[in-house]
């Protein structure tokens, strides 16, 4: 009996003992690994100005997959990529491009996706106009100079894919009353967001941004639907059809729904007081004046 | 002030300072080439070696993973593409062979640093004491995997000061000389060889890769051991020796068995006996009590009990 406690003792005390290192230790690590998990999710925001490298995939699955071996940025032949360091506000050790400062020159052969050996970089892009780094958008129309007016253009100059990602809309110019204003205008089916326009733009603060796809990109309520789209698709009218407007027109007149407007089929017919040129009616009574 | 005595003196003496600093100088060799490989590129425009220790490419042919940055991307839900995946495979090899804490004593940057603060330890006597459990490492391991499975990134990577050192070298350091520095102070003045052997995870699941690596450190000549501690004053996991040198009357062969061996040498270095070489587990029997017996107990034994 004695012998029994005694030799149990020691046993149930160093138990105790390694029990309570080990949920020391396990705390420390969880404590830890808490931190870390917190700084690690404060640092995956990364900043707008901030591109990812031509292939990326989404943020998210971007930060699972890419290991910051920084291969992209050795094959860039621009040196346009970097590897964010500690202080940066990018996630540390992954490759971005800041466009004001170099923009993606969208090399025919993508070398920076062919380098990546994760697949962080989509190796299924194979041809760079497909690329979406992100996507330009006129921020400041104030300060914009075609906004004002004025033939700048040089953002439309210089985008790899002109008249296409960038086109000129024209818009006449209230202000002098007489011109056309040329407005530059993004698409994103053409855009691949290199950031060319963006290094280009000749004020001292950028008018013409590449955003990342999230900011640049509006979207569609799940449930919504084009009406005239739905109708084409489904070749008429899927609610009540349109009812055909009436007017009740005096004889031998008749209204033209695609454009012409009203029709006199007898112009003879013409009982109107007023005469046909609108003109006359207008000036009635000036010939009289003194 | 000054330490009494230098733990290598005597061998110093008995094989004079380059035999005695053999497999130190060897390993500082390694770690500097290693690292010399990936910096020519990018400082002397010569491209043998791209990329970094997480992933690299030698040659333009041979693609280099780090194994434990390729489980972290798993964790997190990506699945990778095979040339980090064959790349991951020839580092595991090659580490399962050789020992997987060579990667800490041979390949580590890090290890440079902390290995001068404890060489400034010893030279000037200063104590720290700061305890912390040598299996907090697995415990941060786990800890990492666990991070990256549930935020979906690679949280670890976020910290990690060893690729954020060897990285910031050849990329650009930006702010990571502080965390080196910090690294520094930690094992200079809070605890002894407490970045390596207590907290770093990469060392952890290096530790856990080589557990059953045929390459180990052997204390053959063993019954030469005169007691004079060099080696465990040395040794950056000194409760790996004990075992080896002292477990004859225990029945425990003369190999190091514990994953925690870095396989740095420094400890055949430092031994005027030359009790310790390098050699292979295999053969891990006991010469002086059941002599010229079959009884070849080696690997499973003593591995399974050390490893954590």
């Amino acid at each position: 009996m004695i012998q029994q406690s005694t030799s149990r003792l020691p046993d149930s005390a160093s138990r105790r003992r390694f029990l309570v290192s080990s949920a020391r230790t396990a705390g420390g690590a969880a404590l830890a690994g808490l931190g870390i998990g917190l700084y690690s999710q404060q640092s995956v925001s990364l900043p707008a100005e901030a591109l990812r490298p031509p292939g990326a995939l989404a943020e998210h699955d971007f930060l699972s997959a890419c290991v910051r071996c920084g291969m992209c940025v050795r094959d860039c032949p621009f040196d346009t990529l970097r590897l964010a360091t500690l202080g940066d506000s990018v996630t540390i050790g992954t490759p971005y491009f800041t466009a004001r400062d170099v923009p993606c020159e969208m090399c025919d052969d993508i070398p920076c996706v062919k380098a990546c050996p994760s697949g962080a970089l989509d190796h299924s892009l194979e041809n760079i106009d497909d690329a979406r780094m992100g996507l330009a958008v006129l921020l400041d129309e104030e300060n914009c100079l075609n906004f004002q007016g004025l033939r700048c253009d040089v953002c439309y100059r210089v985008c790899p894919a002109i008249n296409k990602a960038i086109t000129l809309e024209h818009v006449s110019n209230i202000r002098s009353g007489k011109h056309a204003m040329f407005i530059p205008t993004v698409h994103s089916d053409h855009c691949t967001g290199c950031g060319k326009c963006e290094r280009a733009c000749v004020l001292d603060e950028v008018a013409i941004k590449v955003l990342p796809l999230n900011l640049a990109k509006g979207e569609l309520g799940q449930h919504y639907r084009w009406g005239w789209k739905e109708k084409e698709k489904a070749g008429g009218s899927l609610v009540t059809p349109d009812t055909q407007h009436k007017y009740n027109l005096p004889k031998d007149q008749r209204y033209d729904y695609e454009g012409e407007g009203l029709i006199f089929d007898n112009e003879a017919s013409n009982d109107s007081p007023f005469s046909s040129d609108p003109l006359s009616t207008l000036n009635q009574g000036m010939k009289e004046a003194p | 002030m000054i330490a009494q005595r230098l733990p290598n003196t005597a061998a110093i003496q008995s094989k004079g300072w380059l035999l005695a600093h053999k497999w130190l100088l060897a390993r500082r060799f390694s770690q500097l080439t290693i690292l010399a490989l990936f910096m020519i590129g990018p400082w002397l425009d010569i491209w043998l070696v791209k990329g970094n220790l997480s992933s690299s490419l030698t040659l333009n042919t041979l693609p280099l993973t780090d194994p434990y940055v390729l489980l972290q991307s798993l964790f997190a839900g990506h699945s990778l593409e095979a040339t980090a995946i064959t790349g991951a495979a020839i580092v595991i090899i090659f580490y399962l062979l050789v020992g997987g804490r060579v990667y800490c004593s041979w390949v580590c940057p890090v290890n440079i640093i902390t290995d001068f603060a404890h060489w400034l330890q010893q030279r000037f006597n200063i104590k720290a004491a700061t305890s912390i459990s040598r299996n907090y490492r697995y415990w941060l391991l786990a800890a990492t995997l666990l991070l990256a499975l549930t935020t979906g990134n690679m949280a670890w990577e976020t910290v990690n000061p060893v690729a954020m050192v060897q990285r910031g070298l050849i990329f650009g350091m930006g702010m990571a000389w502080i965390v080196l520095f910090a690294i520094f102070l930690y094992d200079l003045l809070i605890s002894r060889r407490g970045w390596c052997n207590h907290l770093c995870p990469v060392g952890a699941f290096y530790s856990l890769l080589g557990t059953h690596s045929p390459l180990r450190v052997r204390a053959d000549a063993r019954e030469q051991c005169d007691d004079c501690m060099d080696c465990f004053v040395v040794c950056p996991e000194q409760q790996v020796i004990t075992p080896a040198l002292k477990g004859e009357e225990k029945s425990i062969g003369p190999v190091i068995t514990s994953a925690n061996c870095t396989n740095c040498g420094r400890c055949i270095d430092v031994c005027a006996k030359n009790v310790f070489h390098f050699g292979l587990r295999l053969n891990n029997k006991i010469k002086h009590n059941k002599p010229k017996q079959n009884i070849n107990n080696h690997t499973s034994h003593s591995t399974g009990a050390e490893a954590l």
